[in-house]
């Protein structure tokens, strides 16, 4: 990833020009350069594999009136210096074409430039596989040797974001971001297991230690068990914890809260702020700066949306406790819907983080199990009701039984109805927090660390006969 | 060419012409260039995709601009058989350089794989069904007025005019209204000697009434069951969707489900609109028909499907009533094409007939591995960044030809529920498992619809559910619907389908009480 390639179209040139080019109110403007390399495989062997480029310029204007300010939006890929005039013409267009926008604010001011503001973008390459590819081609023949199929994806990106606003701002951010997700599965498909890893450059994951943990799981599961549909103490993992509250802090704006229509609603008006979610000392926070899950420290907002503001753009970015102590500490505002709900402004952050003082790990926590589900992941998580947060979804790639605290077999998969705010209520212990990837939302959130968590009555809502 | 088994040709190029400035690009130049690299580096089979695809967006809140935005990406992608092993390269230059760049990139990519598989001792090997070469073909979808031709304050203002209408009706606290535009632009071709060049153009209007009850803190809320479509703009304003009687019921429709008792949970007999069982057939008929994942290419993400290959021709997969085409050649469809993302012709086949598994989804590596004689059209690529995967056609369930009317079906029900729209979803990683909740719950006693009912999901096994298929509607009944937002493969990629069904009558399915779900 850190390789660098002169460039004739340099992205800060280009948003320097962009930024003169303006004839709006104010203007901002992102670059972003990104490069991937991924690899595939199914069945011991490398399916597909690919490397990518891409550019993508966003121009932001805003155009002011009698009724308010308006902004205009327009993103292309590809932009060299000869597009620019046309695309900033765009977007004033269309920041004259809109009515005045809901979350008009002051463009941000303020901050020193990043010291990297003009210097090259940071690149990824198959270079960033060069010691884990082979390690990866014989992890698939120890698979073959051990009676096992691996599935799998290895994944690294790097985004490269420079913003520059006609309020002075000028700042850059680089984001690595890598994913592995191991998959063994026996011959006859009967059995499957699952490991995933959040990574920023594949020198901290090991395939060869994956494949053995997974052989250990199929090995679980060489005895099944077939249980009935019911509330069962479960141990969640730290995947499927982060799954479930990434979901949650999706669910966590404050407008669409204090207008009433969120599980984070008050009765009578309001938000639910300050109220005990869990008896257990839960700290839900998000950090730009947090070890190893480093994100940008700054909005970088490509669209007004619900919980998000272009006119944020280069918002400095705070550690944020959502949950603080079991309370519900804050909700996700803009500057705009901090205005509406009296809430302090709090914009989203790219990583999220539950602390609960635990210190086992899971195989601690199985220990203390007398009987009781370990699971492995969930699957395919949709929104039933948005005022319980209800969740549905399933388990998938190994539903283990645990007796005497100890794992003594496999069980069938279920189909959940649960709501993560539910389970933070009635979770009953929780394990030592560590990094982790959330399985199902990993193609849009992967910086988590997260700790175990015991439900004593987690809802399978019925049995699914999927492997 | 025809295969008797799984196609029959496509439906003839609509007489539109493809926009000036696609055409303008170098897009034979920057082909020739990477596929002549791709060839001098040993390449078995090469092909080159340039694409320009814009997406536009505007979101209201109570009938004030919520969020906007306009994207346009635009790139290109190399893809090569070498040595056996798949590689993919995509850029962004438009330079002949920069194109041969891109091929020697995909060319050592197909290294690298080939190097790994090498490492673990397979033997597996990449082929590609044959597919004639059609040199030079245009198409373009079935539309009226390009959406991208309308001017932005007519999108915004109409979609403002019709939150206005539903935030003017009592009992609506709240009105959500966005809408959705892409303009998709391929350029393909291959070192067999096919060139197509396409466009095709879909929308998707949504707007959603929200009714909050201060007292009680409770809330709800009713969306537009309008499907999303592969039409112009015309779809918003001549009249074929009759916008106004849709947003005109919906306040009452709010009210109603705001005043209606909690679903007692059991087994019903369902009948379900299109405007729900569109997503059914997606979750638990598509997907579970698609090849690759029988065979274990998605095994580690999608997943894979209960309906394996093995299976073909015996598998029974519901009521003998039940008849399931695959269609990439139907009008207006959000899979519809001319020529798929490896140059296939499109085409239409059978997946279902009289309720037994007789085909699947493919593509040209997938039919050649399996023994097809010919790909079924089903590759596709969202974006230049990604190499093609097997994607759905619009798969659909066809309506009886002398079939019952909605109220018939209902009619013949004697305790029941009658489900229209979609909302919430959610299957198993084998197609086994599904739930799904909706937009509105009509509780059905003796033949007649009597209220609507609250808390309402449904739960079964596919081939159960599909099993217990006791009726389906006639023509009358029939309604393409579709998403736009259909994930798949790694990276992730959406993709655009629909699926078109009548309604269909469901016995004794089992219904849960979401409220009872979340233990409250």
């Amino acid at each position: 990833m850190s390789t660098r390639t002169p460039r004739t179209n340099a992205p800060h040139e280009i948003v320097e020009r962009a930024l003169a080019l303006s004839r709006a109110d104010g203007c901002v403007v992102i670059a972003d350069e990104t490069t991937t390399a991924n690899l595939r495989w199914a069945g011991n062997a490398l399916t597909t594999n690919g490397v990518t480029r891409g550019r993508r310029l966003t121009v932001i204007a805003t155009v002011n009136g009698k009724e308010g300010t308006a902004s205009g939006v327009v993103s292309r890929a590809a932009v060299t210096a000869e597009d620019l005039e046309a695309l900033v013409r765009a977007a004033e267009a269309a920041a004259r074409a809109a009515g005045p926008a809901e979350d008009a604010q002051p463009l941000v001011t303020g901050g020193a430039p990043s010291p990297g503001f003009t210097e090259p973008p940071a690149e990824t390459s198959p270079d960033v596989f060069a010691d884990f590819a082979p390690a990866l081609g014989e992890s698939f023949r120890r698979a073959r040797d051990g009676g096992r199929e691996l599935y799998g994806f290895a994944s690294h990106a790097v985004v490269s974001s420079y913003l520059g606003s006609s309020a002075g701002l000028r700042l850059r951010h680089d984001q690595p971001t890598g994913t592995l997700e191991l998959n063994a599965k026996s011959p006859d498909r009967t059995r499957s297991a699952w490991a995933g890893r959040a990574t920023r450059d594949f020198r901290d994951v090991d395939p060869l230690a994956m494949d053995a943990d997974l052989a250990r799981r199929l090995a679980w599961a060489e005895r099944r068990t077939e249980l009935p549909a019911g509330r069962y103490e479960t141990l969640l993992p730290p995947t499927a914890v982060a799954d479930l509250l990434v979901y949650q802090t999706w669910s966590s704006g404050a407008r669409d809260a204090a207008e009433g229509r969120t599980v984070f609603s008050a009765p009578g008006g309001g938000t639910r702020t300050g109220e005990k979610l869990s008896g257990l000392p839960l700290t839900l926070r998000s950090d730009p700066g947090a070890a190893g899950l480093e994100c940008a420290p700054f909005v970088l907002a490509h669209s007004s949306g619900d919980d998000a503001s272009v006119f944020d753009n280069g918002l400095p970015l705070e550690p944020t406790d959502w949950i603080r102590d079991g309370v519900l500490n804050q909700l996700v505002t803009t500057r705009h819907s901090a205005e509406l709900t009296g809430l302090p402004v709090a914009p989203a952050v790219d990583n999220l983080l539950l602390e609960a003082g635990g210190s086992k790990s899971l195989d601690e926590l199985v220990a203390g199990t007398e009987r009781g589900l370990l699971l492995t992941c969930l699957w395919y998580i949709r929104e039933v009701d948005p005022a319980t947060l209800l969740l549905t979804g399933l388990t998938r790639d190994g539903v283990y039984l645990v007796e005497g605290g100890e794992v003594v077999g496999e069980v069938n998969n279920f189909r959940f109805n649960e709501s993560p705010v539910d389970l933070l209520a009635r979770a009953s212990e929780a394990g030592r927090t560590e990094r982790t990837l959330p399985r199902e939302w990993s193609d849009y959130f992967t910086r988590a660390a997260m700790p175990a968590l015991r439900i004593p009555d987690f809802n399978m809502s019925s049995v699914s006969p999927g492997v | 060419m025809r295969d008797a088994d799984h196609g029959r040709d496509a439906v003839p190029a609509t007489p539109r012409s493809v926009d000036e400035s696609f055409l303008a690009l170098p897009l034979r130049a920057l082909a020739d260039a990477a596929l002549a690299r791709a060839r001098a580096l040993g390449a078995d089979h090469a092909d080159f995709r340039m694409e320009r695809i814009r997406y536009a967006s505007w979101r209201l809140r109570d009938a004030k601009t919520a969020g906007s935005s306009d994207t346009t990406d635009l790139g290109y992608a190399v893809r090569v058989v070498h040595g056996g092993a798949w590689g993919f390269a995509s850029g962004v230059d438009l330079t002949m350089d920069a194109a041969a760049r891109v091929a020697a990139q995909a060319v050592a990519m197909a290294k690298l794989s080939a190097k790994v598989i090498d490492a673990a001792g397979s033997q597996e090997k990449v082929e590609l069904a044959d597919e004639p070469a059609y040199p030079d073909r245009t198409w373009v979808s079935s539309y009226g007025t390009d959406p991208f031709d309308v001017p932005d304050t007519e999108k915004s203002g109409l979609l403002a005019e019709w939150s206005g209408r539903l935030l003017a009706a009592p009992g609506v606290t709240h009105a959500d209204a966005s809408l959705l535009t892409v303009r998709e632009n391929k350029f393909y071709a291959d070192t067999a000697g096919t060139t197509t060049t396409q466009q095709r153009v879909r929308l998707h209007p949504e707007l959603t009434a929200v009714a909050v009850d201060d007292r009680t803190g409770e809330f709800d809320s009713m969306r537009t069951i309008a499907p999303p479509a592969g039409r112009g703009w015309e779809y918003l304003t001549d009249g074929r969707y009759d916008w106004d009687a849709e947003l005109a019921e919906m306040p009452e429709l709010l009210a109603e489900k705001m005043r209606a008792p909690s679903v007692r949970a059991g087994r019903y007999d369902l009948v379900v609109d299109p405007s729900n069982l569109w997503l059914t057939i997606h979750e638990s008929i598509g997907h579970a028909t698609e090849l690759d994942r029988a065979l274990g290419y998605e095994a580690a993400y999608a997943g894979t499907s209960f309906a394996t290959f093995d299976q073909l021709g015996t598998l029974k997969y519901g009521s003998e009533l039940m008849h399931v085409t695959g269609d990439r050649t139907a009008e207006h469809g959000l899979a519809t094409i001319g020529y798929d993302d490896e140059g296939v012709q499109a085409q239409s086949w059978d997946l279902v007939r009289d309720g037994v598994l007789v085909g699947y989804q493919l593509d040209r590596r997938i039919a050649k591995l399996t023994g097809f004689e010919r790909s079924n059209g089903c590759a596709y690529a969202d974006s230049p960044g990604h190499v093609p995967v097997q994607r759905m056609a619009n798969v659909s369930l066809r309506p009886a030809p002398d079939g019952p009317s909605t109220e018939e079906l209902i009619s013949g029900v004697e305790h029941g529920i009658y489900v229209v729209g979609d909302r919430s979803w959610s299957i198993d990683q084998q197609r086994y498992n599904f739930q799904f909740t909706g937009q509105r719950f009509f509780r059905i006693e003796h033949g007649r619809l009597a209220g609507q009912l609250r808390d309402v999901a449904y739960q079964a096994t596919t081939t159960d559910f599909w099993g217990s298929m006791a009726a389906v509607g006639g023509p009358q009944t029939y309604v393409l619907g579709g998403a736009f937002n259909c994930g798949k493969a790694q990276p992730g990629q959406v993709a655009s389908v629909s699926h078109g069904c009548p309604a269909a009558l469901f016995t004794a399915v089992n219904v849960l009480n979401t409220t009872q779900e979340a233990g409250r």
